[in-house]
């Protein structure tokens, strides 16, 4: 299990050759990362990313320990960065790893939903005429549900 | 005494990044309405509760969690990480 909260960007093949350790118990890893994509205007001159120190660590874990225990995975990452993006930078990575890739692909998806409205980060959009805090949606509050 | 902190557009409109706070509130929501009284900056950032989420020593609650003897609490809009 890592996890990290950290401002500089990190290596996807790295980190999945580490990931997959040799374990002869995993059949299946699905790993998900997430862009900075540019806004509806196509305005966007860089994202900032706030977070609450230790908070966000103490509630990642948390999560990844509900995943790890409800689809018995045998590993599970989850990076996550703050501070200044630019367009098409890296933003954050999930892998799990588990015997079959319909526990992987769950827990990836269940990771993914709780860092999005559970992880206290916040995005902020900033273009040229200023900028603007990301906005929640009801989807991501809603697809929640799913898992409970 | 309770650090209080914000985050995002909270803490822009409250104007610091956290504050200590001599208390004798028994819920969130008692706290927010000391504040409240205080001065308007704190006024017009808790004026749409449902605009905010809540955190005691780091975990959500609801804004009518005890405080009970919290040592930090934290005020946030609702988180758009991932």
């Amino acid at each position: 299990m890592r996890i990290s909260v950290q401002l500089k960007d990190f290596d996807i093949g790295k980190e999945l050759k580490l990931f997959n350790n040799g374990d002869t118990n995993i059949g299946a890893v699905v790993s998900f990362h997430g862009i900075v994509r540019n806004n509806s205007e196509k305005s966007l001159m860089h994202m900032d990313i706030e977070q609450y120190p230790g908070m966000t660590q103490k509630a990642i874990s948390n999560y990844v320990e509900m995943a790890v225990e409800r689809w018995s995975l045998y590993d599970a990452l989850v990076i996550h960065r703050h501070g200044k993006l630019l367009l098409g930078d890296r933003i954050m990575m999930v892998a799990t790893a588990a015997r079959h890739r319909r526990d992987a692909f769950q827990s990836a998806e269940f990771l993914m939903d709780y860092l999005k409205s559970r992880a206290p980060f916040w995005k902020k959009e900033v273009t040229k005429d200023g900028y603007q805090w990301v906005k929640s949606v009801l989807d991501d509050e809603s697809a929640l549900e799913r898992w409970r | 005494m309770i650090k209080v902190l914000y985050f995002a557009w909270v803490r822009e409109r409250i104007g610091v990044p956290y504050e200590i706070v001599e208390t004798q509130s028994g819920t969130v929501m008692e706290l927010v309405e000391e504040l409240k009284q205080k001065e308007p900056r704190y006024e017009i950032a808790f004026s749409d509760l449902s605009a905010i989420k809540v955190a005691i020593n780091q975990e959500l609650c609801e804004f009518d969690t005890k405080l009970n003897g919290a040592i930090e609490i934290a005020f946030f809009p609702p988180m758009t990480g991932g």
